[in-house]
């Protein structure tokens, strides 16, 4: 994604087919284009800042994470080392972690799931799986996922038995957290970019279990 | 010590819509700016939550998550003496003359 340098007031434009006509811009809409357009001018960020901020996040996204959990699943040694130090193990793969400050990898198990949620805001482990979605960030999910995860699972299509323990961790601006699910069974052999794709951005969070193989 | 509003875990609540919507130019741009003042170190992640949590309750609850963002920007911004609210409606009110609404 690129943005027309020349037009300052254009200048988050994405080129993308959801024009919004700039006169039907709600309230704070309007308000982030004076607020970009006043920070240039005094000099405290520059347009290349936000370009290389919206370039950084368009270049994060859940790939990142399937990358490490299909390693992790393929090689043990390569798993124990993401969880006993995720930023260094992360750097191994070329992933930028250094901006979360701590940062943890929780391993499923067939008796414990890890489910996670930021019930205060949206605090989410952004260099590994990119922006949050929406329903993360929702009223909803913040409410309940700490005392109806089961429930909340169930509506992703994750239906767990009585005797699975399911974890819930609250993230916070210091603490991130990545699920590492739980290899799916029937993956014996498959290479580690076929096992990337049964890891789905939600198995991350820990809504659900990864994909089956076909 | 009452709950905020934004201290919403274990609140009973309805069903997580799983909707998802692309993201507007604008939201990029909330999101974009935010993350670019991180950098520089003019505002840190616990800052704007406090802003967030500040919000009138109404508010919060009616705001779309990137509102939200920029309201909580323009306080922490305002609050620092880096920009005035006056300015911000100037600019506003010139981009509105220039994309033509009254």
């Amino acid at each position: 994604m690129s943005m027309d340098r020349s037009d300052v007031h254009h200048a988050a434009d994405t080129g993308e087919d959801h024009p919004h006509p700039k006169h039907e811009l709600g309230y704070y809409a309007k308000r982030i284009y004076a607020i970009r357009d006043l920070l240039i001018e005094k000099g405290v960020i520059t347009q290349d800042d936000i370009q290389r901020q919206i370039d950084y996040q368009e270049a994060r996204s859940p790939a990142n994470g399937a990358q490490l959990v299909a390693r992790a699943w393929a090689d043990p040694a390569f798993k124990k080392r993401l969880i006993d130090d995720p930023k260094a193990t992360c750097a191994e793969m070329g992933i930028d972690a250094t901006s979360i400050n701590e940062f943890v990898v929780l391993e499923n198990t067939e008796r414990v799931r890890h489910l996670v949620v930021c019930t205060l805001c949206s605090c989410y482990p952004r260099p590994i799986l990119g922006r949050p979605p929406d329903w993360y960030k929702s009223l909803n999910y913040r409410s309940r996922a700490v005392n109806d995860p089961r429930g909340v699972m169930r509506e992703f299509g994750q239906e767990l038995p009585d005797e699975v323990e399911i974890r819930v961790h609250d993230s916070t601006a210091d603490m991130r957290y990545l699920v590492l699910p739980l290899r799916p069974r029937g993956t014996e052999g498959m290479s580690e970019a076929e096992l990337a794709k049964l890891v789905t951005r939600d198995s991350m969070i820990g809504v659900v279990d990864p994909l089956a193989p076909q | 010590m009452a709950r905020r509003h934004h201290d919403m875990g274990g609140l009973p609540a309805g069903p997580v819509d799983q909707t998802e919507h692309a993201l507007s130019d604008w939201e990029i741009l909330a999101d974009a700016v935010n993350q670019a003042l991180g950098e520089k170190k003019i505002k840190r992640t616990d800052e704007m939550r406090r802003a967030r949590e500040d919000m009138d309750s109404e508010l919060y609850r009616s705001l779309s998550y990137y509102e939200r963002w920029i309201a909580s920007m323009e306080t922490i911004l305002t609050e620092k003496k880096i920009l005035t609210r006056e300015e911000i409606d100037r600019k506003v009110a010139a981009f509105e003359k220039k994309w033509g609404e009254p």
